[in-house]
C-alpha cells in the first residue's frame, strides 16, 4: 500500500491542479494577512473559507482522480498486489497531496508572519488540522461514491450533491426544523444533528478552540453547555476521526467486491 | 496452466458467461476469439481476479485463485487500453512496477527493442497512443512469467513495431509458455495461433487447431471460417 501511496502522491504533487490549489491558498492568506493585523480575525475568515472550499475541492479531486486513473488501476490490479491496498494507497495519495497544498498554502504565510511566537499559534494549528481532516473526509466520501458508480457523470453528480448536502442543505434543514419545533427541548436533537455533519463538527471544533461565543451558533452553544469546552473538543475530535474511518471502511468493502 | 470450471458471470441482467469450461495446459498460443460482448475480456479478467465470478472455480498453476493475489506474479497481462498516470515519466512508471513486483526483469533489452530510450524521461501524458502501447508491451514482457495474456496487443502499433511484437510473441512460445491472445485482427491469428477458442454468447462454440477450424467450416482462411462460425452459430 505504501508503495502505491508513494507513487500516487508523487504523481499528484506535480499536477497543475495541486499547484493552483496551493497557490490559491497562498495568495488568499497573504492578502488576508496584509489586510488585517489581527491574527484571530484572519483565522476566522479562513475558517469560513476552509469549511466550504476544502470539502468541495477534496470531493472534486477525489472523483476526478479515481476516474482518471481507472485504466492505470486495472494495470495495478493485474499485478501481484492486494486489491484494497491499491485503493487505499490511491486515496491516501489524494488526501495527502490535498492536505500538503493546504498546509503549505496557508502555513507558509502564517509562519512568515510569525504566528508560532504569538498566542494564536494553537488556534492556527487547529485550523490547519481541521482543513486536513476535512480533506481526508471528503476525498474518502468522493472515492467511495466513485467506486460505487461506473458512470462518471452520475458519480460526479452524486459527489457534488454530497458536498452540497453537508455544506449547505444540511444547515438549512436543521435551521428549519429548529424554528418549527421551538416549543420542544431541542438540545439533544441538535447535538446529534451537528455530530452527523463533518463540516458542522469542524466549525464547532474551531470555535470552541477560539472561544468566540458570538459565532458559535445554536449547535456550538449546545455543545459547550452540555460537554464543556474540554470534553466538547474531545468528542468533536473523536467523531471527526470517525468520519474519516467510516468512508475508508466503505472504500475497502466496495473495493473487495467490485468487478473491473 | 489454467483450469476454468463451470464459470458463470452476469452483469445485471446480462449473462455474459454461461458455464464456461476451459483449460489451457499445453504450452503454445491460443487465440480467444468471438464477437464483441461474447465474454472474451470477462474470461481474461476472471483469470486475473479483476472480475469476480458468480459461480465456478478458476485454478492457476493448480491453485484456486479465489481471494488470492500472489498468484498474479505467474501471469503477464497486457490490458486493452494503455493509460497511465499522466505526470509520471516512463522511467518512473517502470521503476514503480518493478517496485511492486520485485522479480527479475528484462526491461532494458525491451526498451532498446522497441526504441523507447529517448522517451524514458518524457511524461506519459505527452506520449502518442502507439508509444504508450509500446510502454505497455515492455511492462508486460519484462517479467519471465509462465503465463502470458494479451488483450488486443496490436492496437495503435506501427508496422515495424508490429513485426517486433510478433517476433517477441514467437520467442516466448519457444520458451514453452502458455499464451492467450484476444484480437479482432485475423491475420495475427493465422500467423501466430496454435489453437483457436471461439466464444459465442457466453459459451465455447468452437475449440481446436487452425486446421480443424478450416476443415470444419470448409473455408480456406481464418477470417471467412470465423465469419461462417458466426453465421451458423446464430
Amino acid at each position: 500500500m505504501f508503495k502505491i501511496l508513494k507513487y500516487s502522491f508523487y504523481d499528484l504533487i506535480r499536477s497543475r491542479w495541486t499547484y493552483s490549489y496551493g497557490g490559491f491558498y497562498l495568495l488568499f492568506t497573504l492578502s488576508l494577512l496584509w489586510l488585517s493585523n489581527d491574527l484571530s480575525k484572519v483565522v476566522i475568515s479562513l475558517m469560513n473559507v476552509v469549511l466550504l472550499l476544502c470539502p468541495l475541492i477534496a470531493t472534486m479531486f477525489g472523483v476526478m482522480v479515481y476516474y482518471n486513473s481507472r485504466e492505470f488501476t486495472e494495470l495495478l490490479l493485474a499485478q501481484p498486489v492486494r486489491r484494497t491496498s491499491i485503493f487505499l494507497g490511491q486515496y491516501l495519495g489524494v488526501a495527502g497531496s490535498l492536505s500538503a497544498s493546504w498546509v503549505i498554502g496557508v502555513g507558509v504565510p502564517f509562519a512568515l508572519y510569525g504566528v508560532f511566537g504569538s498566542p494564536q499559534a494553537a488556534n492556527f494549528l487547529m485550523l490547519l488540522f481541521v482543513g486536513v481532516v476535512l480533506s481526508f473526509v471528503f476525498s474518502a466520501i468522493a472515492f467511495f461514491i466513485a467506486l460505487k458508480n461506473e458512470n462518471r457523470i452520475k458519480g460526479f453528480g452524486l459527489a457534488i450533491l454530497a458536498w452540497l448536502f453537508f455544506a449547505v442543505i444540511y444547515d438549512g434543514l436543521l435551521l428549519l426544523s429548529l424554528s418549527m419545533l421551538t416549543e420542544y427541548p431541542l438540545e439533544k436533537f441538535s447535538l446529534i444533528a451537528s455530530v452527523l455533519n463533518p463540516i458542522d463538527l469542524s466549525r464547532i471544533l474551531i470555535l470552541l478552540k477560539l472561544d468566540v461565543s458570538a459565532l458559535m451558533g445554536f449547535t456550538g452553544a449546545v455543545f459547550r453547555k452540555f460537554l464543556g469546552t474540554g470534553l466538547g473538543m474531545v468528542v468533536a475530535f473523536a467523531v471527526l476521526l470517525l468520519w474519516v474511518v467510516g468512508p475508508v471502511v466503505g472504500i475497502k468493502r466496495v473495493a473487495e467486491r467490485k468487478d473491473f | 496452466m489454467i483450469t476454468i470450471h463451470h464459470l458463470h458471470k452476469s452483469f445485471g441482467k446480462n449473462h455474459v458467461l454461461n458455464g464456461v469450461d476451459l483449460s489451457f495446459d499445453q504450452p503454445g498460443i491460443t487465440a480467444v476469439l468471438g464477437p464483441n460482448g461474447s465474454g472474451k475480456t470477462t474470461i481474461i479478467k476472471s483469470i486475473l481476479g479483476m472480475v469476480l465470478p458468480d459461480e465456478g472455480i478458476i485454478k492457476v498453476q493448480n491453485e484456486d485463485i479465489k481471494g488470492r493475489w500472489r498468484y498474479r506474479n505467474q501471469i503477464a497481462y497486457l490490458p486493452q487500453i494503455a493509460r497511465f498516470p499522466e505526470n509520471l515519466t516512463v522511467a518512473e512508471l517502470l521503476r514503480m512496477v518493478k517496485d511492486l513486483n520485485t522479480a527479475i526483469t528484462h526491461d532494458a533489452d525491451l526498451i532498446e527493442y522497441f526504441g523507447l530510450q529517448e522517451f524514458l524521461d518524457k511524461r506519459l501524458g505527452n506520449l502518442s497512443g502507439g508509444t504508450r502501447q509500446k510502454v505497455n508491451l515492455v511492462l508486460t514482457f519484462m517479467y519471465d512469467c509462465p503465463i502470458i495474456i494479451l488483450d488486443e496487443p496490436t492496437a495503435g502499433l506501427d508496422p515495424i513495431s508490429l513485426i517486433r511484437l510478433k517476433e517477441l510473441i514467437n520467442q516466448q512460445r519457444m520458451k514453452g509458455k502458455t499464451i492467450l491472445i484476444t484480437t479482432h485482427v485475423m491475420g495475427l491469428v493465422e500467423e501466430l495461433a496454435d489453437e483457436v477458442v471461439f466464444l459465442l454468447e457466453g459459451h465455447i462454440h468452437f475449440r481446436g487447431s487452425l486446421r480443424k477450424l478450416k476443415e470444419q467450416t470448409g473455408e480456406g482462411n481464418v477470417e471467412k471460417a470465423i465469419a461462417k462460425l458466426l453465421v451458423t452459430g446464430h
